[in-house]
């Protein structure tokens, strides 16, 4: 035994000579850059999202988003449906802020035909976009908590979520798509219980966001993991498009519901939330998560504004307004709102046709991936999924 | 400045590259957002769209939206809705090209913004754009053939050797 292993001793090559420590040279030393593939299926990227980050090492030198894989060609489709045909595919698009939606569709197909809605019609959806808004927000956060590692706040957001889609199943029997937003009115009346619902949400909510808060938003690691990172510069967010708390957490004060108002906006005070850079840089992670925190509390100030101004004793029928045959007339239209997640427009092209000749949506999540490679370059991997998270993006939304 | 203004201003400093004024009817929400000036020579769009972004007096910062939209008699049109935050300025321009030489420059360096919306027009809408940094389709795979938003758009029966079931 001892000799055949003799034997084999000495056919082993010759050891590599050493190069002694002193004479290694750092700076000719080559790393490989490796291609990482994330998702689609992978529960960080919020959907079905695929990322290719290149990296050195830990640091991302660039990352290609893909999208399609939710692609249900919505603008094709509504070419084929009457106007009203084409809300119920509006929902499933930004599926976490159906009405914000909704509301927007209706919007534009009304100030092409020009209709006036009753006031209780307009306190009505600016109620529910409000509650939409936080029923979204309360998903951003919660998620981008766990993105961050922390689980808890996503459990008390989801459980506080659950009183906003009571609220909506109670009206219109609908939890999650709503279909309720209609051309000039809305599909139900509220019921009687809902006001009570909402003032008892308002109480709740103020207190889970006091408690959000002290978990997530001030605790050390959170800040630790949120701040610095992800940095999105004013003038970068502006020309890339950006809309939303994308573009409020770089500073910039623009709010639709107070540059362009819609709807009954004008009549109720609130602040629009700016990211300062408290915890760190301006435009960083944190800002964006700051932004949505204190939107969510302007929010509230907003829902509980209209609960004391509610006309309850307005017996007008909701769907007085609702025009007997929707053809707007030839012609086109840009039309924007204010969703949770920031800029969203409708272009249509009518041909004074009962169907739309071309519909195309601005969604803000498409817009604000698009600036994911630029603000995530130079970042640790473990970043990218913070960053990703803080961009708050629905598949649904992008793909369309 | 109203759109109508900055129209006349786009006029005097393109003369003819710049075509009509298509004045939107209805309400005053549409005249202000949607009204476009045709550029008659797509060639120019880049260039118009410099001008319109760097003049102090427009300062067009953002580009809202860019759409693709195919007219049914043969031709397509790029439209583009611009906005100034500071001065609350609003203008649409349209470009209009035939569809079997379907070619626009690009204006993402103008606009980063443009990037994914021109590479949707290319997947979508079959719109070349000259310039642009990664002219590659975005919502649909890179083996699929035809774009889906023309009108005449007759969907496969086959995709991969599967069939397309309606």
């Amino acid at each position: 035994m001892a000799e055949v292993l003799d034997r084999k001793m000495q056919t082993l090559p010759v050891p590599v000579k050493v190069v002694p420590a002193e004479k290694i040279e750092p700076n000719r030393l080559r790393t490989e850059e490796m291609v990482l593939n994330v998702g689609p299926q992978h529960p960080s990227t919020h959907g079905v999202l695929r990322l290719e980050a290149v990296l050195d090492g830990e640091l991302v030198i660039d990352v290609v988003p893909f999208l399609g894989y939710l692609h249900r060609c919505f603008e094709k489709h509504s070419e084929a449906m009457t106007y009203p045909q084409v809300i119920p595919y509006v929902d499933r698009m930004d599926y976490l802020a159906p009405m914000n939606g909704e509301l927007g569709y209706a919007l534009a197909v009304e100030r092409m035909m020009n209709i006036e809605l009753p006031e209780k019609v307009e306190y009505i959806r600016v109620l529910f976009n409000e509650l939409q808004r936080i029923a979204s927000h309360l998903v951003a956060v919660g998620t981008f908590g766990m993105d961050a590692g922390a689980f808890t706040p996503f459990l008390y957001c989801f459980r506080d979520r659950e009183d906003v889609l009571e609220i909506f199943e109670k009206t219109c029997g609908a939890r999650l798509l709503y279909n309720y937003i209609w051309v000039g009115g809305l599909s139900h009346d509220l019921h009687p219980d809902v006001l009570g619902m909402c003032r008892a949400f308002v109480k709740k909510s103020r207190a889970t966001h006091k408690e959000v808060n002290e978990l997530l938003t001030f605790n050390k690691i959170f800040v630790e993991r949120a701040a610095n990172i992800g940095v999105l510069p004013a003038d970068v967010a502006i020309n890339g498009g950006a809309s939303g708390p994308m573009l409020r957490g770089s500073g910039v004060k623009w709010d639709l519901r107070r540059n362009d108002p819609y709807s009954i906006y004008d009549r109720f005070e609130f602040d629009i939330p700016v990211g300062t850079g408290m915890m760190g840089t301006l435009g960083d992670c944190f800002d964006r998560h700051w932004v949505r925190m204190c939107e969510w509390e302007q929010s509230l100030n907003i829902i509980e504004q209209i609960l004391e101004k509610f006309p309850q004793n307005d017996k007008t029928d909701v769907q007085k307004a609702v025009p007997k045959r929707i053809k707007p007339a030839a012609g086109e239209i840009y039309s924007r709102v204010e969703t949770a997640r920031g800029e969203l427009g409708y272009y249509i092209v009518s041909k004074d046709d009962i169907k739309p000749w071309r519909v195309k949506v601005r969604s803000p999540a498409f817009v604000n991936l698009s600036l994911l490679p630029i603000i995530s370059r130079g970042y640790l991997m473990a970043d990218l999924i913070v960053i990703l998270g803080s961009v708050d993006i629905v598949l649904g939304e992008v793909d369309r | 400045m109203t759109n109508t203004e900055i129209y006349d201003k786009l006029k005097s400093a393109f003369g003819e590259k710049i075509g009509e004024w298509h004045e939107q009817t209805g309400t005053e929400y549409m005249k202000r957002m949607s009204s476009y000036a045709d550029v008659a020579d797509s060639g120019y769009i880049r260039d118009v769209c410099l001008y319109l972004r760097d003049e102090p007096e427009l300062g067009f910062d953002s580009l809202l939206l860019l759409s693709s939209l195919d007219n049914g008699d043969k031709t397509l049109s790029v439209t583009y809705h611009l906005e100034s935050r500071e001065k609350k300025q609003f203008i649409a321009l349209k470009v209009t090209v035939p569809e079997n030489n379907a070619v626009v420059p690009s204006v993402t360096d103008v606009w980063s913004h443009a990037n994914w919306h021109e590479r949707e027009a290319w997947d979508m809408m079959g719109i070349k754009f000259l310039g642009h940094p990664d002219m590659r389709r975005i919502l649909l795979d890179e083996d699929w053939i035809g774009h889906p938003l023309r009108k005449e758009y007759k969907h496969p029966d086959f995709y991969r050797g599967m069939k397309v079931p309606y």
